[in-house]
């Protein structure tokens, strides 16, 4: 593959193309201004929503997520953050389908306590296989377990998104070698959800193979999340070019000098 | 009648009210929403046509800054 060509490649989720590998959370910003601002600097494609209540009767004028990142311009990935069993996630997902005239690509999440937000594996397989059964193209947010994603991929999942480390925790990869055997083993995109919490971070995660990194807190928790955006948007595409490349291998000693070895003045 | 809105119970004296009528009460006109009534998406289409009834339990909901 030549440079050309890496830059042209295509990411393609269930039948969508992007260009972006970069997916992000609208949460957690100041306000609109600046969760728009930092989206657009990041370039990403895909934005995840949560689903809740609408205010009614109070702050009716008071502007909307939506009226910031129309879905006219976004590929929105509504979530079920916050859904402890399956039957929550679907209730969720189904809601947010018809609030997006029939958009069925959803990112599942079903979680297991409020403490470590870590995910309820059981819960997110039972989930799964309602929601492919129901017509929805599911992302699905789990473990680093190769196993787990295994078997969301065989249910029908159209990526599957293994946590780097707990979500909001900022603590980088933690697993490496997990999400190199999920990396290895599925054919379905495999997008780091989860973790991140500075630029190396998303590259490391490119670097290993991953097709995509989904952030949030990483970007919208930055003293400047303008600033931290644009630096994702860079690491990201480092991290691919680097993966494309082929990296040299790792050697513990003998290493060869990048100079001639010859013809030394003595 | 009482319907249950979003977890708040409101009153409501009509008793042939449709969830086109209940929108325009709510201010909602125009925003991006979707509706269950007692566990049951009401699809937009139906919104002329579905009458709310006593005791009906509705949610409304949107989409919010999430990750």
């Amino acid at each position: 593959m030549d440079k050309y060509e890496s830059e042209s490649e295509i990411f393609n989720i269930a039948g969508r193309n992007f260009k972006s590998r970069l997916l992000v959370g609208t949460g957690k910003y100041k306000d609109f201004i600046e969760t728009k601002s930092a989206i657009d600097e990041s370039g990403a494609e895909i934005v995840t929503v949560a689903i809740r209540r609408v205010n009614i009767g109070q702050n009716k004028n008071e502007p909307s997520l939506i009226d910031y990142l129309p879905p006219e311009d976004y590929t929105y990935l509504p979530n079920t953050a916050g859904c402890y069993t399956a039957e929550d996630s679907i209730r969720t997902l189904r809601l947010a389908r018809e609030l997006l005239d029939g958009h069925n690509l959803v990112k599942l999440e079903v979680l297991g306590d409020q403490e470590t937000l870590y995910p309820n594996v059981v819960e997110t397989i039972n989930a799964a296989k309602i929601l492919v059964k129901d017509g929805f193209d599911v992302m699905v947010y789990t473990s680093d377990d190769p196993i787990v994603a295994q078997q969301l991929e065989d249910i029908g999942c159209c990526a599957i998104m293994p946590l780097a480390s707990l979500i909001g925790s900022g603590m980088g990869i933690l697993n490496p070698w997990n999400l190199e055997i999920i990396i290895d083993r599925l054919s379905v995109p495999v997008i780091v959800d989860a973790g991140v919490g500075t630029a190396s971070d998303a590259s490391i995660a490119m670097e290993l193979g991953c097709d995509g990194v989904l952030m949030n807190t990483a970007i919208a928790v930055a003293k400047n999340p303008i600033l931290m955006a644009s630096a994702m948007k860079k690491s990201i595409e480092a991290g691919r070019e680097a993966f494309l490349a082929g990296r040299m291998p790792k050697k513990l000693y003998q290493a060869s000098p990048s100079s001639p070895t010859k013809d030394i003045i003595e | 009648m009482k319907i249950s809105l979003n977890g708040k119970i409101q009153h409501f004296n009509d008793n042939d009210l449709t969830f086109d009528a209940l929108i325009t009460r709510l201010d909602l006109t125009g925003k991006r929403f979707a509706i269950e009534r007692n566990g049951e998406i009401i699809p937009k289409s139906q919104f002329s046509k579905y009458k709310l009834y006593d005791g009906d339990k509705l949610e409304i909901i949107g989409a919010v800054g999430g990750g």
